[in-house]
């Protein structure tokens, strides 16, 4: 510890005359959504610039439509990560509720509302279960819901092809109930004339939901603290357990959502949805500035990040780009995140001992 | 809250009687017995591995003892979880563990017991509520932050064991441990936080005071326990004990003296 410290935390009662030192430059650093509002900010306009279908109304809705249901899952996903756990599960979980919507519809014959909150029961019941084993064992969350992720990819293709004897459920649409499911779930609203998708809405809902949580409630408080240090937060009265619980189960309550979305708008479900887009919600939520050790994020960010992973994925195609240079974009703007973060992490303890 | 100890000043605010702790074959503490009064600062002295943090742990409802009594207010108390020892007004300051280094001040100080205001499900974190009163603890315990919204990280070590103090204080605690607050620190940093174990005290809190180091323990202690694997070396008042004969029984006096004899030469002091 240096000298100067020392006197200056003598004097503290006193003088601050470290005031300086916290200027507006680290005040804007230590927001975590900074980096990817700079992010979308900087790709809106090259896209924007470069095509004017990117820019138009129509493409305006397109890019939003990609970065909506991919959204809803990153600011779940965020927010487990703040606390401090992954969800690998999370992308196949959006098939597996897709799938049982499809399968007790169609092959079980029941109303689509039914099999709706049907698939909510085993989202939750798989998010509760990942909870429980992750805080129960102490094991690292990624071996766990690596776990949950092979065998509900397994359950996923058995169970179609035992119910279908193929590996896709179609014919959702003749469910009984299916208009009112429609309605709310894959409709279009129209604006200046241009339809946008309804899961838009529900993409900005669960941010400003997801946001007021996190920053205006006990549970945001416990999330940060879970995330920054369980053993200090439960030292201190926090139901960390619990914490970590309910976070998992919002991410499979997540995936429901975005899984009866898909389902409803596709009218058939393919039994390998969702593999594979558990690393794309991660991505989208680091770029959003949630750190990969946890306690620090935001759920605009995510939602940012995913907005910068919709207009990249669209503005490529407009631009008539090979469609492997997304990727190498998509490494490229998570690398440059996570040096951010890194450096975000070092000022907030830069004076740990 | 202070009041009910202070009425009865005969009976101490927290007693042990005896109390011993087993981990298997492994016995980490046997027969402790200490007081802790209102308005008075016990402290708990002992070696690396004397058992000082077993005893924290059991005091702050951590670990269940095996053995022995706990008597709060003269009452048998039996904690099972950290919750609980709060709850009876018992508040522990852990070492190293006593905040989120990426949380806010203001989020840190009130964690686990955060104020809310409306209802049902907009039920939500008073912040700024929970902004002022953490400045005006801070402030009323001598501690003047920048601003409440920086995180706890950029704090120097001896600031943010003050705020956990302030917190403790702050929260009605009526017992306040604090696990080796001023080891890690400069020896201006460990003034401070003395100088805020001072003000506990002479607020009416009593104060359980773990450390290593009996220059820290004796100006500020009106009681010492001294404890070596496991076990009392003694439970003594203020005026029994001088600084020097405490500092001779925590190193085991003997191996002090040559230990000094052996290290005087070479760093000149």
């Amino acid at each position: 510890m240096s000298t100067t410290q020392e006197a200056s935390a003598g004097r503290r009662a006193r003088a601050d005359e470290r005031v300086a030192a916290v200027g507006l430059w680290r005040r804007l650093l230590v927001k975590p959504e900074l980096g990817s509002l700079i992010g979308a900010v900087v790709i809106l306009a090259f896209f924007s610039l470069q095509s004017d279908v990117f820019r138009s109304l129509g493409g305006v809705a397109n890019w939003l439509d990609v970065a909506s249901t991919l959204g809803i899952m990153a600011v779940a996903v965020a927010l487990l990560m703040i606390g401090g756990h992954f969800d690998l599960s999370a992308g196949v979980m959006t098939g597996t509720t897709a799938l049982t919507v499809g399968i007790v519809a169609v092959r079980l014959d029941q109303n689509i509302w039914v099999a709706i909150a049907a698939a909510l029961v085993l989202a939750l019941a798989v998010g509760f279960l990942n909870g429980w084993l992750v805080t129960r064992t102490g094991l690292p969350s990624f071996i766990i819901t690596l776990g949950t992720f092979l065998m509900l990819q397994g359950l996923n293709l058995g169970l179609t092809k035992l119910f279908t004897g193929t590996v896709i459920v179609r014919g959702i649409a003749d469910a009984p109930g299916y208009h009112s499911a429609e309605l709310l779930l894959a409709s279009t609203i129209s604006v200046f004339g241009q339809p946008f998708r309804v899961a838009i809405v529900w993409w900005l809902l669960a941010t400003a939901v997801a946001s007021w949580v996190l920053l205006k409630t006990r549970f945001g408080n416990w999330v940060f603290a879970t995330g920054g240090d369980e053993v200090a937060s439960r030292n201190v009265g926090v139901p960390a357990q619990r914490t970590t619980i309910v976070l998992f189960m919002t991410t499979a309550g997540a995936a429901w959502l975005v899984g009866s979305i898909s389902a409803v708008r596709l009218t058939s479900v393919q039994a390998n949805a969702g593999t594979g887009q558990e690393l794309i919600y991660i991505v989208a939520a680091v770029i959003g500035g949630c750190l990969l050790t946890g306690g620090f994020g935001s759920a605009i960010g995510a939602a940012l990040g995913a907005l910068v992973f919709g207009m990249t994925q669209q503005g490529i195609v407009y631009l008539n780009w090979d469609a492997d240079w997304f990727y190498f974009f998509l490494g490229a703007m998570l690398l440059l995140a996570v040096l951010t973060n890194r450096l975000v992490r070092r000022y907030a303890e830069a004076a740990r001992r | 809250m202070s009041a009910a100890a202070g009425d009865r000043p005969d009976v101490p605010l927290l007693e042990l009687r005896g109390i011993g702790k087993d981990f298997g074959s492994v016995i980490a503490l046997d027969d402790i017995s200490t007081t802790v009064r209102a308005g008075q600062v016990t402290c708990v002295l002992g070696d690396n591995g004397a058992g000082k943090s077993t005893l924290i742990k059991v005091l702050s409802g951590v670990h269940r003892p095996t053995r022995g009594e706990l008597l709060l207010d003269g009452q048998p108390v039996n904690f099972g979880a950290p919750r609980e020892a709060l709850d009876a007004g018992i508040a522990t300051v852990f070492q190293d563990l006593a905040m989120i280094p990426l949380l806010a001040i203001w989020r840190n100080f009130f964690l686990g017991s955060e104020p809310t205001t409306g209802w049902g499900p907009f039920r939500r974190f008073d912040s700024a509520q929970a902004k002022e009163i953490t400045r005006r603890e801070l402030g009323a315990m001598g501690i003047d932050i920048r601003d409440p919204d920086q995180p706890v990280g950029t704090l120097s070590g001896g600031e943010r064991q003050s705020v956990a103090i302030a917190r403790a204080v702050h929260f009605g605690a009526r017992v306040l441990i604090l696990d080796e607050p001023t080891s890690a620190l400069g020896v201006k940093q460990a003034g401070v936080v003395l100088r805020y174990i001072a003000q506990a005290r002479d607020r009416g809190l009593g104060v359980v005071f773990i450390t290593h180091n009996p220059h820290h323990a004796h100006p500020v202690g009106d009681r010492f326990l001294l404890l070596n694997r496991g076990r009392s070396m003694g439970d003594f008042a203020k005026g029994e004990l001088s600084r020097e004969e405490l500092t001779a029984m925590m190193a085991g006096g003997d191996e002090l003296t040559e230990l000094a004899e052996e290290l005087e030469r070479p760093t000149g002091r």
